[in-house]
């Protein structure tokens, strides 16, 4: 067995790099605590360098004017440490958690893919990098001995089998992170190094150490076999980003989203999965809110008041996607449309993922609009006209008229599926040829939503003339009536008694004159009587 | 003609390193054209022609809808996927359905103006992809359609030119001059009613209460047409039934036509169900 173990470096500044990349080449040091008791927490070399220490309050901090502060954030570091793990189960489905900045994978039969140790080592160094994150690397048939060197020595490690004593020898105790009172007693003792703790006698050593004296010269000798723990691969992927100063603009934040989608899809591609939900969940700045009522828009402020602290928004995709660029400006339209009420202090974006979409073009289905293209126009669209006037219509099952609801519009290519066979031709059928009686083409109906108000005079109840708008027609053919009636049990029940009415209108006439600048002179309606409002109404005209 | 040659060649002479190519006439496009879902508009005008425009004007009430859905059949019954911009919200999902209309493959973007329908169509050309969009001016004034500018017309034109996608406008009356492959003007003819046998002859009232609208009749005119039959390239149906056609079927070239529409409960001679759950 080989295990690779995976350690990174001042983690906690790491993950505060990653967040912000334009932080990579400079002396970062973390600050912690409640004022005025903040401290240095954590810093890379540069700001160690530079002077800084860890303990260091904060005031004391910002004079060293090349070391950027910034507050160290649990949620950059949650989320590099997903990132982290989601690279190792690109890599292998063995691996286990050890720390937030150390795991270990199992390199058993990786070798076939990737060649050599080292050539998996140097694989992974790379893409380590390409997750904004700088680590160390240790192979060794020992788990521990993996972890131990890849804390101690940089760059990658390689342990033969059976020379793990002889590797791990030169490092510090303190790499074996023991408590801090026994490595004081280790210091007093003189023991600095692995070499000299493996050279105690054992027994005497767990007398004064106990249990944890036992161990640590197990791992300091590279001995010792343990099994692997395995985790479980996260099934939500979450990025999170907090902010010093709040954003108000949408450019802004549109290039912070940009840094978080581009990041979540980056940890997407290593475990080939894409998006089919994004949630967007912003913690709003309360101060902000109290500047909005200080400006002494009582609406809006009545409004904040109402709402929480927290704008959530999400947008379920019916393809998976794993394009950021594509994310984004779905993400931009749907906050233009619904914009928070209030400055943004923290960024929270979450993915659902799925199998991203594996679809092989029908040589026999139509070209049909790419499907992630879609998504963006029918983002777009639902801007212009509204999220309710877009989509597929789809008939409900009542009488109800005009009962429909719009579906999501998804092009026919992204749902795989049979091909319809086209029904065989009939061999006394000529394809172009006209069509027997019964395939004549319908006669479309348009719609008056809402329906016109109407007069209709009835004579031995049947109608004879009509007023629509202050015109007068007259019926000179009529069907009906047709009696429909539902939902008694409800308020909004109906009952009406449809008539088809072919009306000729007195001239000039401008029945319509909403609907239609033109005069037709006579034409095909379909009124109908409400016998609840006791009332006339036009529904539509056939068309 | 032998001046004009002449001519030809003195003019190339002295533009000789300024034009980039001869005088040359533009190759001649082969517009490849589609089912209306209507045979006789089809024997017509050749069918709706793919990468161009076509504009379908007429009255209310004349059969605007009529025609559009069975454009709208015939597409999504071969799975392409149509959009709908629809002018003035009047689309019918359930007599589209009726019609023979496969909802599913059909986007419906309901607008409330004018604008908003022009940037909708402009979008949806952006985007490519589908097989016919349609825009559906015909419930808007004539007086309205006819501020849009001229350009708006050439750049969709130009928009959907050199793709599979048929943009289909539908206006009261023809607004897109040359833009417009194919103009076609229509008319409606008096409604049609029908009765069960014993009842037409038993009744001459005109208004009976046992009778139902059976349909009516369309008249439709070619105003414009730049459609020429292309020659088969291919016998199988589903890659050129066009092509298919015209090799079987010699282009007529009328000028005007006339078509019967059903309404989704008619029935012929005998009534086969009670009128009011066909209706229903």
């Amino acid at each position: 067995m080989v295990f690779a173990a995976i350690y990174i470096l001042d983690f906690s500044v790491q993950a505060a790099i990653r967040v912000e990349p334009s932080l990579r080449d400079s002396a970062v040091a973390l600050v912690d605590g409640v004022p005025p008791q903040v401290k240095v927490v954590a810093a890379n070399g540069r700001a160690f360098q530079a002077g800084t220490e860890l303990g260091m309050a904060r005031n004391v901090a910002d004079q060293f004017e090349s070391v950027q502060i910034r507050p160290r954030s649990h949620l950059h570091e949650k989320a590099a440490h997903a990132a982290l793990l989601d690279f190792g189960w690109s890599i292998s489905p063995r691996i286990e958690d050890t720390a937030p900045d150390t795991i270990v994978i199992d390199l058993a039969g990786l070798s076939s893919l990737f060649g050599s140790q080292e050539n998996i080592a140097r694989r992974l160094l790379q893409q380590i990098v390409a997750l904004g994150l700088t680590a160390h690397i240790a192979i060794a048939s020992n788990i521990d001995a993996a972890i131990h060197a890849a804390r101690g020595f940089s760059g990658i490690t390689l342990i033969p089998s059976g020379e793990e004593s002889k590797h791990l020898g030169s490092l510090p105790v303190g790499v074996l992170r023991p408590s801090p009172e026994t490595l004081d007693t280790l210091e007093l003792w003189g023991v600095r190094t692995c070499e000299a703790l493996a050279a105690l006698p054992v027994l005497q050593l767990s007398e004064r150490l106990g249990q944890e004296g036992v161990r640590l010269h197990e791992w300091a000798q590279g001995a010792g076999a343990r099994s692997l723990v395995l985790a479980d691969p996260a099934t939500c992927f979450e990025e999170g980003i907090v902010l010093e100063d709040s954003v108000e603009e949408l450019e802004p934040l549109s290039f912070l989203l940009g840094r978080l989608l581009d990041q979540l899809c980056m940890r997407l591609t290593a475990r080939s999965l894409a998006i089919s939900i994004i949630r967007l969940r912003f913690s709003l700045d309360p101060s902000g809110r109290e500047d909005v009522q200080r400006r002494g828009n009582s609406n809006i402020s009545a409004r904040l008041k109402k709402k929480s602290s927290v704008f959530e928004t999400a947008i379920s995709l019916p393809v998976p996607i794993r394009d950021s660029k594509l994310l984004l400006k779905l993400l931009r339209l749907k906050l233009q449309s619904d914009p928070p009420q209030a400055p943004i202090q923290k960024i929270f974006v979450a993915a659902e993922p799925a199998k991203p979409r594996a679809l092989q073009a029908d040589l026999f289905l139509p070209s049909s609009p790419h499907a992630e293209k879609v998504e963006l126009i029918i983002a777009r669209l639902a801007n212009l006209v509204g999220d309710s006037n877009i989509g597929s219509p789809h008939l409900l099952d009542t009488h109800h008229p005009d009962a429909f609801c719009m579906d999501h519009f998804t092009p026919a290519g992204a749902e795989p599926k049979a091909p319809q066979r086209k029904k065989p031709l009939k061999s006394n059928r000529p394809y172009w040829g006209v069509k027997p009686e019964i395939e004549k083409p319908a006669l479309g109906f348009r719609m008056f939503r809402p329906s016109l108000p109407a007069s209709v005079h009835l004579q031995e109840g049947l109608p004879k003339s009509v007023l629509i708008r202050g015109t007068h027609g007259k019926v000179i053919g009529a069907s009906g009536p047709w009696r429909t009636s539902g939902d008694w049990w409800r308020e909004d029940n109906w009952h009406q008694d449809e008539w088809d009415l072919e009306i000729r209108f007195q001239l000039p006439s401008d029945p319509l004159e909403i609907h239609s600048a033109s005069r037709p002179q006579h034409g095909l309606y379909r009124f109908h009587f409400d016998s609840l409002q006791r009332k006339w109404f036009v529904r539509g005209i056939y068309d | 003609m032998k001046f004009l040659a002449t001519l030809r060649n003195d003019l190339e002479a002295a533009l000789a390193g300024r034009v980039p190519s001869r005088f040359t006439h533009r190759p001649q496009k082969i517009i490849e054209t589609v089912s209306t879902g209507i045979p006789e508009i089809d024997s017509l005008t050749g069918g709706l022609p793919r990468g161009s425009l076509t504009e379908i004007c007429g009255p209310p009430c004349s059969g605007h809808m009529s025609m559009l859905l069975a454009a709208l059949a015939a597409r999504t019954e071969k799975l392409e996927a149509c959009a709908l911009v629809d002018g003035h919200d009047a689309f019918d999902p359930l007599s589209a359905e009726a019609a023979g209309v496969n909802l599913k493959h059909l986007l419906w973007v309901r607008c409330r103006n004018i604008d908003q329908s022009l940037r909708a169509t402009n979008l949806l050309l952006q985007s490519g992809g589908f097989g016919l969009i349609a825009l559906d001016l015909s419930d808007i004034a004539p007086q309205t359609v006819r501020y849009i500018p001229l350009n708006a017309w050439f750049r969709f034109q130009k928009t959907v030119e050199d793709t599979p996608t048929i943009l289909l406008l539908l206006d009261q009356e023809s607004n897109t001059k040359t833009c417009a492959s194919l103009v076609l003007s229509l008319g409606r003819n008096s409604a049609r009613w029908s009765a069960p046998p014993e009842v037409a002859q038993s009744q001459s009232q005109p208004n009976s209460l046992a009778r139902l609208l059976d349909g009516s009749g369309v008249h439709a005119k070619v105003l414009r047409s730049r459609i020429t039959p292309v020659t088969a390239i291919s016998s199988h149906p589903d890659f050129a039934p066009r092509a298919e056609a015209h090799s079987q079927e010699t282009f007529r070239g009328y000028s005007e036509t006339g078509f019967e529409v059903r309404t989704m409960w008619s029935y012929s001679g005998a009534m086969t169900s009670s009128p009011a759950d066909s209706k229903l």
